[in-house]
Parts: structure tokens; C-alpha cells; sequence
């Protein structure tokens, strides 16, 4: 099976993107502002696991506002029952994207316990009717734009190789201007 | 550390629709629960049905935890209804996002088990004990609602954890009626 580069597919992305809020998570976090260092980010910080979940209360509290997760397939594992709870909810403003490269990456590449999990199936279970995946950059760029417009709760799989971030700078990432500039942001409705 | 509570009256008798009230005093819109059997009967069955708040069922504790930080930047107040072990599951989340990340997390929390005679301390119960001492730890305020004498705290601990943007913990020393 073919797989992407998370940097390419998020630089898909990039250029797909205006005023949405982007939620992402520990690896996925570190590419994305690589790529995108902009106030309308947020950080999903320390319980690994927890982006849908801030995902959601974003997409919540913000109904006016698109919010895109870029979550890691270890980290959605923690927190699988989001997956009901989004469905339950439905909020029609949330992407939910998981790079899924089997793999703890952050914490030094150990394998998921299963690493061939069907995240799309699973998150159909749970009552999500929007489910895509991913693993060509082709199809992948020919549906952001159709994807970013659909109504949510949308869910995609992006099938990745492992990334190579050298540095995990968490005090620059987690730092608190980057929540003061989101909350400036939202307030000056930019 | 504590939120005062007002002085304690001789009849213990806790009505959930007082609990409630002072919910939607605070200005309280989202409910985020797991279900408590402390509170199941006089807080969350009457939340369900109230058009007031929108209750959101979640799957596990620290899911409340990453909503109700989401949900602050939309200027919406949110109520995370758990009880003290699902308090004690989420406390990394809690930590993290709560105590760490300075976000309102306010929490209400049925203590299951503790004994109607005795302070939560004091419990015969290993977790009811440990679950102020945990808090203290954590530096998050909280206070102890057992009666509807003290029903008066709940409204300034709510304002207090968005005011501030801190943590607090509303501990439910009774079933509600």
C-alpha cells in the first residue's frame, strides 16, 4: 500500500485553508506549524488523546467557525469514545483528520498495539457518516476542497510514513501566546 | 485551599432543584456528564429535560475536560457533572489543560460513598478521603455542598473558575433530592 508524507498532505492543506481554527496534536502539531504558524491554532496539550475533544468544544463555542483536528492515530486510540460523543453531537462546523502511520512517533516510534487498526471503519461505527481515507497525495488534493465544505462532522484517515521531526520544542509549542493570540484572533473576528 | 461556604444550618436536606438553580444562576449552558449516581436523580434527569442547558453525554471523564476548554473560547460556560472516580480518571487532563493551561474547568462532583456524618476526610472510604487532599495538592479550590445551606457556594465557585480561568471542584456530599 502506497503511503503520503504528512508534511505534503499538510501543505495541501495550508493552501485549502482561511480563518479556520486547526486543533492539532504532537507530531501532527509540530508539522502543521512548520508549515502554518498562525493565531488561529491551538495546541492540544498534555493528556494525549484529548484534540477531538477540544475539537469539539471549539466547534461548539465557535459555531460561526470551521474547526479542523489533525489528530495521531495513538492519540485517537486514547480517546476512542470521542468518536461517539462527536457522532452523538454533530456538530456541522468539525473535520476530524487522523494521520495514521502506526506508530507512537512522538515517543519513539514503538508500534500501536495493533497497527493495522481501519480507523474509517470504526469511526462509521460510531455513528460518523462522513468517513474518508486517504493514502494517495493525488486523491488527497483532488478532495480537500470538497471535503473542507462539506457538513460535519467529517471524518478523514490520512495513511502516512513516520515524520522526522528533529526537535519536539513542547515550551515553544505549548507556549501561552500561542492561546492568547487564538483568543485575539477570535475576538477581532479574524 | 477552599471556596468559603456559608455556615452550615442544623437541617440537612439537600434539593436538587436548588443545585440546579444555582447552575443556571452562574450562567451555565453546556452540561458535560458522565452519569453519577449521586447526582443521577436530582441534577441530571432535571438537566436533561431543561431547555436551558444543552447536555452533552460523553463516553469518559477527560473527554468533559478538552470540551469545556473548547467551549471557552466561544464564551460559553460549561459544567463537567462526573463522579470522583471519574475525577480521579481525568486528573492528567485536569492538570494538563486545567491546572497547567490555566482553562475553566469547573466540575461538580458526586462523592459516592461518603458517609452523611462525616467530612470527606474523614471517610471510611479510601477514595471519598483522598479526594480533597488530591485537590489541595493540585492547588484547585473547591467546596462542599451537603446541604441547602450551602447550596449559596456554587454560584461564586462557577464565576470564580472563569474569572480566573482555573479549575474549581463542586463536591457533592449527598444525593440530591
Amino acid at each position: 500500500m502506497s503511503l503520503m508524507k504528512r508534511d505534503e498532505c499538510f501543505r495541501v492543506l495550508a493552501r485549502n485553508i482561511t480563518d479556520e481554527i486547526v486543533v492539532a496534536t504532537y507530531s501532527s502539531a509540530f508539522e502543521w506549524l512548520a508549515i502554518a504558524d498562525r493565531p488561529l491554532n491551538h495546541f492540544s496539550h498534555g493528556a494525549m488523546g484529548l484534540a477531538s475533544s477540544h475539537g469539539l468544544g471549539l466547534a461548539l463555542g465557535l459555531p460561526q467557525r470551521r474547526v479542523i483536528v489533525l489528530d495521531g492515530d495513538g492519540s485517537l486510540l486514547m480517546n476512542l469514545g470521542s468518536l461517539a460523543t462527536i457522532a452523538a453531537v454533530a456538530p456541522k462546523n468539525l473535520i476530524h483528520f487522523v494521520c495514521q502511520n502506526s506508530s507512537y512517533e512522538a515517543n519513539g516510534g514503538h508500534p500501536l498495539p495493533n497497527p493495522e487498526l481501519d480507523f474509517m471503519g470504526i469511526a462509521r461505527a460510531a455513528g460518523i457518516r462522513n468517513c474518508n481515507s486517504f493514502s494517495e497525495i493525488s486523491g488527497f488534493e483532488a478532495d480537500i476542497g470538497s471535503l473542507l465544505r462539506s457538513q460535519g462532522p467529517v471524518f478523514a484517515v490520512l495513511k502516512i510514513h513516520e515524520g522526522h521531526i528533529e526537535n519536539y520544542d513542547y515550551r515553544d509549542l505549548y507556549k501561552p501566546e500561542r492561546r492568547e493570540a487564538l483568543r485575539k484572533a477570535l475576538a477581532a473576528g479574524r | 485551599m477552599r471556596v468559603d461556604a456559608p455556615a452550615k444550618q442544623a437541617e440537612q436536606v439537600l434539593q436538587g432543584s436548588s443545585v440546579v438553580s444555582a447552575i443556571k444562576a452562574a450562567g451555565v449552558e453546556y452540561v458535560l456528564s458522565v452519569p453519577d449516581i449521586v447526582t443521577s436523580r436530582g441534577v441530571l434527569f432535571p438537566i436533561s429535560e431543561d431547555p436551558a442547558f444543552r447536555l452533552i453525554r460523553v463516553c469518559k471523564e477527560d473527554e468533559c475536560v478538552g470540551i469545556a476548554s473548547g467551549l471557552s473560547y466561544g464564551h460559553k460556560r460549561a459544567l463537567i457533572l462526573i463522579q470522583y472516580t471519574g475525577m480521579l480518571y481525568a486528573m492528567n487532563a485536569i492538570r494538563a489543560v486545567g491546572v497547567e493551561l490555566k482553562q475553566p474547568i469547573c466540575m461538580m462532583v458526586g462523592l459516592l460513598g461518603k458517609e452523611p456524618d462525616r467530612a470527606p476526610r474523614e471517610s471510611g472510604r479510601y477514595g471519598v478521603r483522598i479526594v480533597e487532599p488530591l485537590l489541595d495538592a493540585m492547588g484547585i479550590a473547591h467546596c462542599l455542598i451537603e446541604s441547602d445551606a450551602d447550596v449559596g457556594s456554587i454560584k461564586p465557585a462557577i464565576d470564580e473558575c472563569y474569572a480566573k480561568s482555573l479549575p474549581v471542584a463542586i463536591l457533592i456530599g449527598r444525593s440530591p433530592s
